[in-house]
């Protein structure tokens, strides 16, 4: 009997759908044993009633749903919650739904500045209010991790999560488990690039320049990112990237990691880890630019990124 | 008292939406509005962020089409740096887009679209989508994930990867081609061209000739089209200037950095989503009797500006296109065929970048160093023209952003396509969820 499943997206941008797609035929093995009751992205079924004359939210029964995104409006919370109280297992699918993610980067300003941007500063844009309608749902005071707002079973994070960890977390429930979780180990355990503990110090390097490498070459011969001087995550992030095989992907394109996969484990303070990282090979954490930003650039919920005070003027 | 009909959410699409249909006491349509629910600041919080970090933070945007803002944003931070990419760079972006561009057209008509044409639009919800596609035709699904999946792996494969990439850089690329490389993607990439043209060839016997009643009436409406040309006229994914055709099919180029004089956005309180229109033509009007302003983005948009393809096959079809359908084209659902003849391009464009020699060449970044300046960066994103605006202080830091991307340009048209199907299909009250679909599908052309 296939297992029925509800999937469904809130402050998202596709991208763990796509990464979903990405399993390939995989997914076409994994198929016959999943129903899909409702799934926006892929099939029609509505919220409320086929031809809209319901009056309450409708979500399937369902032993496992699938939710990407986090939460930034009223909608979000009223789905968020239908699918919750119809599903056995709840799975946060991806670094929005599971810590924030880059939309919760919107977290460092109060709403009403956003708005105030997108609908009155924005040099083509018609100044204008707030759109404001009964169908346009209001913001939450915050962009939230849904394990904010309701209880969640499983959190596959990523920013997409990996093909191959979505297959093998759906695989492990229909083999009855209820419970999965990657290995907390940090992408610097995964990666092979070569390590001095040293680095040349001097201010940390911006992202003007390359790396330095041989392209002809395997990572294994390239030098520590971190340790060339430019800012890299891996240190404090949760390693799986690049699935069950394979090195670190940002780093496979020979660029830094920038902490998509989250925390090593619930509970860690990456930015206070990094400092730490940064220090332990000689490099100022001071010298690094934006670094609130770019240290929880993908982990601005659970309080992570909130509004400063503004500074008082010199 | 009228009624108000709600279509909630608005299915197989990227995004967030609900249709609102008003009858009045006749159960005629007095109104329809497409509400888009979601807003998420990027115009905001990208302030203070040293632009060098840009493209991968805005790739974040959309994880359907994250090369388009990955890319235009790498060309909007080389304009605030002042810095031209080498040509090799250059030839890898358009590469890594054109790959892309194929998995997108392959999983927009197959995965969205086709449960429309394959299974029905009056078929019950419950087989009419891809489900229903694979039960359907086993072997062509197959081979459709398949082939949408080979387009992402060479993009993983070779940079790091497929969904918010990190190659793209102010000044270049992150990293060259190797030899071993290219060898290993270019059959991958003769595979994918095969596979386009059996697709293109597939729709045109199999599909359209069915559909071409509802070709012709579903979603019509007659507004002008913005998209990429080269200075000799052929469509480009990636650069060359824009041009803003008429409904009649007069036209105006202009270089990127004129947009703010042609485009203007509207909002309106009923919906996140702006309203770019063309502002010489003058003040918005989303009326279907006499539009004032509009203009439509995407495939149908940019075969209908350029005055050829890039690339022969794509150009013979193109040739086939116009015999039938005449330039500008104005029938919605034309859309799904435009698609495919992008397709071909981008698999054509993607064989002819791997056979060229300079595609391996190691010099592939400029020097940078932190600027004040402002960049605007424009590609063709697979749903219409993407605009990234940024402003730079002598450090580098953005202060100021403005973002007009691809689907944001079609909400004025979709309302209006709407608008049309629903006056069209809903008569004295009378609709059911296959008519509801219909209405969708006048969305769903639109691949929002």
């Amino acid at each position: 009997m296939p297992v029925n499943v509800v999937s469904e997206w809130l402050n998202a941008c596709s991208g763990c759908e796509i990464s979903i797609l990405n399993t390939g035929e995989a997914l076409l093995d994994l198929l016959p044993h999943l129903n899909f009751v409702h799934i926006p992205a892929l099939v029609d079924h509505k919220y409320f009633g086929q031809t809209g004359d319901g009056t309450t939210l409708e979500i399937p029964e369902a032993v496992v749903g699938i939710v990407s995104g986090g939460v930034r409006n009223t909608e979000h919370e009223h789905v968020l919650k239908a699918v919750r109280e119809k599903v056995k297992i709840l799975i946060a699918l991806g670094s929005c739904a599971g810590f924030g993610g880059i939309p919760a980067e919107a977290n460092m300003w109060k709403n009403e500045d956003v708005m105030d941007k997108v609908f009155r500063h924005c040099v083509t844009t018609e100044s204008s209010a707030d759109p404001k309608d009964p169908n346009v749902p209001v913001w939450t005071p915050s962009c939230k991790a849904l394990d904010e707002v309701v209880k969640v079973d499983i959190t596959i994070p990523g920013c997409p999560p990996h093909p191959d960890w979505i297959a093998d977390a759906l695989t492990a429930l229909l083999e009855g488990k209820t419970a999965w979780a990657l290995p907390e180990r940090s992408v610097c355990d995964t990666c092979p690039v070569i390590r001095e503990k040293k680095s040349g110090g001097g201010p940390i390097k911006r992202g003007m320049t390359n790396l330095e490498f041989n392209a002809e070459e395997g990572l294994e011969t390239m030098r520590c990112i971190n340790e060339q001087g430019f800012f890299c995550m891996g240190p404090v992030t949760l390693a799986g990237c690049a699935g069950k095989t394979g090195v670190p992907r940002c780093v496979q394109a020979r660029t830094p990691c920038r902490g998509c996969f989250g925390p090593i484990r619930k509970g860690a303070r990456p930015m206070v880890d990094m400092m730490g990282a940064l220090t332990s090979v000689g490099l100022d954490p001071k010298t690094l630019i934006d670094r609130r930003a770019i240290m929880n650039r993908y982990i601005g919920a659970h309080g992570f990124l909130t509004p400063l005070p503004a500074r008082p003027v010199k | 008292m009228g009624k108000v009909i709600n279509i909630q959410p608005v299915t197989r699409i990227e995004g967030h939406a609900k249709v609102a249909i008003t009858l009045d006491d006749a159960g005629n349509v007095t109104d329809t509005k497409v509400h888009v629910q979601a807003l998420r600041g990027f115009e905001k919080f990208c302030e203070g962020r040293p632009v060098e970090e840009m493209p991968r933070i805005v790739c974040h945007i959309c994880g359907i089409c994250p090369w388009a803002h990955h890319l235009a944003s790498s060309k909007a931070a080389d304009a605030c740096l002042g810095v031209t990419p080498p040509p090799a760079a250059v030839k890898l972006r358009r590469l890594m887009q054109s790959i892309a561009y194929v998995s997108d057209k392959i999983l927009h008509f197959y995965f969205l679209a086709a449960p429309d044409f394959v299974i029905g639009p009056d078929a019950d919800y419950s087989v009419r989508n891809v489900v229903g596609i694979i039960q359907a035709a086993p072997d062509i699904a197959r081979q459709v994930v398949k082939m949408r999946q080979q387009g992402a792996m060479m993009l993983e494969h070779f940079a790091g990867r497929a969904i918010h990439p990190t190659f793209s850089q102010a000044g270049g690329v992150s990293k060259p081609m190797t030899e071993k490389e290219r060898e290993e993607m270019l059959p991958q990439a003769n595979e994918l061209l095969e596979f386009s043209k059996f697709s293109i060839n597939f729709a045109k016997e199999n599909v359209f000739p069915k559909y071409l009643d509802a070709i012709k009436s579903i979603g019509v409406i007659e507004v002008g089209y913005l998209g990429t040309v080269t200075d000799d006229g052929a469509l480009d994914f990636y650069d060359g200037k824009l041009r803003l055709m008429k409904p009649d099919g007069t036209y105006d180029d202009f270089a990127y950095d004129q947009y703010v004089d042609y485009i203007g956005e509207w909002v309106e309180p009923w919906s996140y989503q702006k309203f770019p229109y063309a502002k010489k033509w003058g003040k918005l009007d989303m009326s279907l009797d006499h539009p004032v302003g509009v203009y439509r983005t995407n495939c149908l948009a940019r075969i209908n500006v350029a005055d050829k393809m890039a690339t022969p096959l794509a150009q013979a079809e193109l040739e086939e296109f116009r015999a039938a359908f005449g330039r500008p084209a104005h029938f919605t659902l034309l859309y799904h065929y435009a698609r495919l003849i992008e397709l071909v391009q981008a698999a054509e464009t993607a064989v002819q970048l791997l056979n060229d020699p300079e595609i391996t060449s190691t010099d592939i970044r400029a020097a940078v160093t932190p600027k004040a300046g402002r960049g605007i960066g424009c590609v063709e994103a697979p749903r219409g023209t993407l605009i990234h605006d940024y402003t730079t202080d002598d450090n580098g830091l953005i202060t100021n952003v403005n973002l007009i991307v691809g689907t944001t340009h079609n909400n004025a048209a979709i309302n209006m396509s709407v608008n049309q199907a629903a006056k069209l299909f809903i008569k004295d009250g009378k609709y059911d969820q296959g008519i509801l679909n219909k209405v969708e599908m006048a969305i769903r052309a639109y691949d929002p």
